[in-house]
């Protein structure tokens, strides 16, 4: 009967339970000290970083930025920057995939993979110093090459030390990356487009790169971050103040030998800036590309 | 695929071998010149040195404090590598388990600091450091350090927790256990060799990372990484071959933990854990 | 019909082999396969028909014997290079293609003008019934839908043979009873040869124009579905086309029959292969083990599984032989029931399956 009805008393659920409707409950909190660190020390320092970038010692709050951009000695750091991280991601990433579709087939890639891992374990600085003694004008490779007829190369502290750091270090990373989409995409679709005719340079260009071509979007884009941030080997295998002063030695003189904090900053938001821009063009590039499943259907 | 492989085909075969060989050939040769100039007597004007020796190890072991060096290099790894386990898997689970609003946010949130390369956030982390009075010293280069390590630690530790059957946990609390003690009796037993390999990860990576701990760190607090970075630029003034010693100490400790590591964990998960789930 | 099947008069496949290292998958399988003819390749999981079909398709080279198409051999050739359509088994379409250009890619890779590649595309989504999904991508289509594409994709390049590996399995009941309908009616409207490979006899049944049953990597037998429903040649061919009583017991000729024993009774069956008096064993379907008020073979039911039409039963003789059997009226456990069987539907093996 309807008073029944009438007589319990309307309660409002508690809000726990109103929370946990939305999966916020006591677990969810175990995010929390993980998220409040990076807020700390990654969100916190870039905003400082942009806003103290507008408070230089002197002048007024685009002086920073104004000073970057006309003095010479700064802005063709962007330039030098960039005539390292185009070649080297490019070559990086586009050797990638001749390779990986090699290596694909081999069964036994662990002794491989675990070779190419150890210049990215290894770290930048072992493999500058190595390059230093390997490429040096007494070197090994200077040795051998003279044999052959070539005399005299110049490989250390120049551009071109500092492009072969970059590929000894950054060929790993691309290479892995391109395998590991590779094997991703299902092989009988391969098969497929083989008892339709398609012989192997179509199948490659219809099939694979179509569908690994938003995994080369990616690898491109953390590889030119990458390359674009060199540092180490620009200063002890390059030519540091000229042919490759990179934007971070920019950024590391202004804060360690100038003290000037501000100007750091904004040297470090201008490198930002750029690898932004960047990635932005290339992300914005996947449109035209396939996004989905490298699967062959319902299978 | 299919019975016979044209003369074009196998060109290309070789030639990408070759350029293989080439590339890890180069690789292990540069390995190799840090290590033989390191062992020479005197190494001038020939393929190899004159003799061999290992004087140029207790010279550099004094000239550049290795012991101290790398008493504060494991001091730090292992702050780091423990520290990003205590924030980075808890985290990990509340990500994998829960479906909240805003957990697109704070996923990007974590991949934010993996995908940004060091310099571009270290210059001004380490102001923020020095001016919290932590910079130069070894809470600073710990704190610097771990910036991309609890994130690495989370994305890594996310699809080890979503392998585990949600009903496990369920039966657990069933019988009586809050998330403390379910983390204690279930889950961390169960994800023991994800957290492993993600931890072994993370402390070969720190080793390694140079450019965070050179900004932030004081003479007193610098890795090894740091110490020989110094040492290869003041290489007019300190002698080559005890720096290709130091160096060599530096590959041992790094290699060591790599071989370790791989014992549980695959080559490419070095690389690709981490970037494939940036990639989604 | 403007899409019909290249000509041809024969597939020859001689002494077809293929070992994985130390596994012998296929041991020299021969067959001739002819134009128009619908062969189901049919057996348990590992009996080497997918490999076969892979070998035929020149997804997988072969370590012996050789394939002709008419005069010319072709198991040198690469798979672009056979010219037969394929359908796989998870359908294999190109994610990223519609269906349309799916379907059109075998005759995009033949240099086709484009006017005829649209029209013979039509076609073929007129004969699967796929008109109107043209422009849809495959994740966009249900299971059965994918699987014409797939169908269509492989038989718009007219090829002489049409290789189908298991396209069924991943459908569920209702989808692949009417599929099959389907297959068969495309197989006869274009007129190509179909292999088309499977585990499932039900479907080997209904299909095939012959069916090929295969084992360990042999052909065990190849025969028309009513040859190997009512005379299987072997007794594991008899227990894979369903005859589930295997009963193992000594023979003895009897005139053209042969007498076993079972569950202490003598039966009379129809030799099959040629027996010696000694151990032997008769195979029965459980349909034709007929419950009778004057049965000869006693048996107490164990279990009874109701299936509308009738009981599933499993029973147990006198001396602990299992038989399974029919039975219109219902039956519980512990039951006795009293069976017999025509002697031309039991049939006599000399040896017992592996």
């Amino acid at each position: 009967m309807s008073d029944r009805a009438a007589e319990a008393p309307r309660e409002r659920m508690p809000l726990r339970v109103r929370l946990a409707l939305y999966d916020l409950d006591g677990v969810t909190l175990l995010v929390l000290p993980a998220i409040i660190f990076v807020i700390a020390l990654f969100v916190y320092p870039f905003v400082y970083g942009f806003v103290l970038s507008f408070q230089p010692k002197k002048g007024d709050w685009l002086a920073n930025y104004a000073k970057f951009f006309s003095d010479p000695f700064l802005y063709d750091t962007i330039a030098a920057t960039f005539r390292l991280a185009i070649p080297s991601t490019l070559i990086n990433v586009l050797l990638s995939i001749p390779v990986a579709l090699r290596v694909r087939r081999m069964r036994n890639r662990r002794i491989l993979t675990t070779i190419l891992v150890i210049p990215i374990t290894l770290g930048t600085v072992l493999i500058a110093q190595g390059l230093l003694i390997y490429l040096g004008p007494q070197g090994w490779f200077n040795r051998v090459m003279a044999t052959i007829g070539i005399e005299h190369m110049r490989l250390v502290h120049n551009y071109t030390g500092v492009m072969l750091s970059l590929i000894i270090s950054g060929f790993p990373f691309t290479f892995l990356l391109t395998l590991s989409y590779l094997t991703g995409i299902d092989p009988s679709l391969e098969q497929a487009a083989a008892t339709l005719g398609a012989k192997a340079r179509e199948r490659f260009l219809h099939i694979l790169l179509p569908l690994l071509a938003q995994g080369l979007a990616i690898n491109l884009c953390l590889s030119f971050v990458q390359t674009f941030s060199v540092f180490p080997s620009a200063v002890l295998l390059g030519a540091p103040a000229g042919e490759t002063r990179v934007i971070s030695i920019a950024a590391y003189q202004a804060a360690y030998e100038q003290y000037n904090y501000s100007m750091a900053s904004a040297v470090a938001m201008i490198m930002g800036f750029c690898q932004l821009f960047v990635v932005a063009l290339i992300l914005g590039a996947r449109r035209f590309v396939y996004r989905g499943s490298a699967g062959g259907g319902k299978g | 695929m299919g019975p016979e492989k044209s003369i074009s085909e196998r060109l290309w075969a070789i030639a990408i071998w070759a350029l293989v060989i080439f590339f890890v050939v180069n690789v292990i040769a540069t390995i190799a010149a840090v290590a033989v100039d390191s062992f020479g007597n005197r190494w001038f004007n020939s393929w190899l040195p004159a003799g061999f020796t290992t004087r140029w190890y207790s010279s550099a072991w004094d000239e550049f404090q290795l012991h101290d060096v790398l008493i504060v290099t494991f001091e730090i790894v292992g702050a780091v590598v423990l520290l990003s386990g205590l924030l980075g898997v808890p985290a990990a689970y509340a990500l994998a388990r829960r479906n909240f609003p805003g957990k697109q946010v704070v996923i990007l949130l974590f991949l934010l600091p993996m995908m940004i390369p060091p310099i571009t956030f270290g210059i001004p982390l380490a102001t923020v450091l020095y001016q919290a009075h932590l910079g130069g010293n070894m809470s600073g280069v710990i704190l610097a350090n771990l910036v991309p390590t609890v994130p690495f630690v989370v994305l890594v530790m996310i699809p080890f927790i979503e392998q585990i059957d949600p009903r496990i946990e369920a039966a657990a609390r069933v019988f009586g256990a809050r998330t403390g003690r379910l983390f204690v009796h279930v889950l961390v037993p169960l994800l023991a060799p994800g957290i492993l390999s993600a931890l072994l990860l993370v402390l070969v990576r720190t080793i390694a990372m140079f450019e965070l701990t050179f900004f932030t760190a004081g003479p007193d607090s610098q890795t090894l990484v740091v110490t020989l970075y110094y040492a290869v630029g003041s290489a007019g003034v300190r002698s080559n071959q005890s720096i290709d010693a130091m160096a060599v100490v530096y590959m041992l400790t790094t290699l060591i933990w790599l071989l370790i590591a791989l014992r549980f964990v695959d080559p490419t998960q070095i690389v690709t854990r981490a970037k494939r789930e940036a990639a989604h | 019909m403007a899409i019909a099947a290249r000509d041809f008069r024969e597939l020859r496949l001689d002494g077809m082999s293929r070992n994985f290292g130390t596994v012998n998958a296929l041991k020299g399988v021969t067959l001739n396969v002819r134009r128009g003819e619908f062969i189901a390749l049919l057996g348990p999981s590992g009996c080497g028909k997918s490999t076969a079909l892979n070998c035929l398709a020149g997804l997988l080279t072969l370590s012996g014997g050789s394939i002709w198409l008419d005069k010319t051999r072709i198991d040198r050739l690469a798979p672009e290079d056979r010219g037969f359509g394929m359908v796989f088994q998870n359908y294999a379409l190109f994610p990223h293609m519609s269906v349309r250009r799916n379907i059109g890619f075998g005759l995009n890779m033949q240099s086709r003008p484009k006017a005829e590649i649209e029209r013979k595309v039509d076609e073929a989504l007129a004969i699967v019934r796929l008109g109107d999904q043209g422009d849809k991508l495959p994740g966009q289509l249900s299971g059965g839908q994918q699987q014409r594409v797939a169908i269509a994709r492989a038989i718009v390049i007219e090829p002489p043979l049409v290789l189908m590996d298991e396209p069924l399995s991943n459908l569920d009941a209702k989808l692949r009873l009417e599929m099959r309908a389907e297959i068969r009616r495309i197989h006869e409207l274009i007129g190509s040869a179909t292999i088309y490979v499977t585990h499932d006899q039900e479907e080997a049944l209904s299909l095939a124009d012959r069916i090929v049953v295969m084992r360990a990597g042999e052909v065990r037998q190849v025969g028309t579905p009513e040859d190997l429903y009512s005379r299987p040649a072997h007794a594991d061919v008899a227990e894979f086309m369903g005859y589930r009583n295997q009963i193992r017991s000594r023979a003895a000729k009897s005139g053209n029959l042969v007498n076993v024993s079972v569950g202490g009774v003598s039966l009379q069956g129809t030799p099959v292969e040629s027996i010696s008096d000694g151990e032997a064993v008769a195979a029965m379907r459980p349909d034709d083990l007929k419950v009778t008020a004057d049965g000869s073979i006693s048996a107490t039911v164990e279990s009874a599984q109701y299936h509308g039409h009738d009981f599933y039963c499993l029973g147990r003789t006198s001396d602990g032989i299992e038989l399974y059997f029919r039975s219109a009226q219902k039956v519980k456990k512990g039951d006795t029931v009293r069976l017999a069987a025509d002697p031309d539907r039991v049939l006599v093996y000399a040896r017992a399956a592996p």
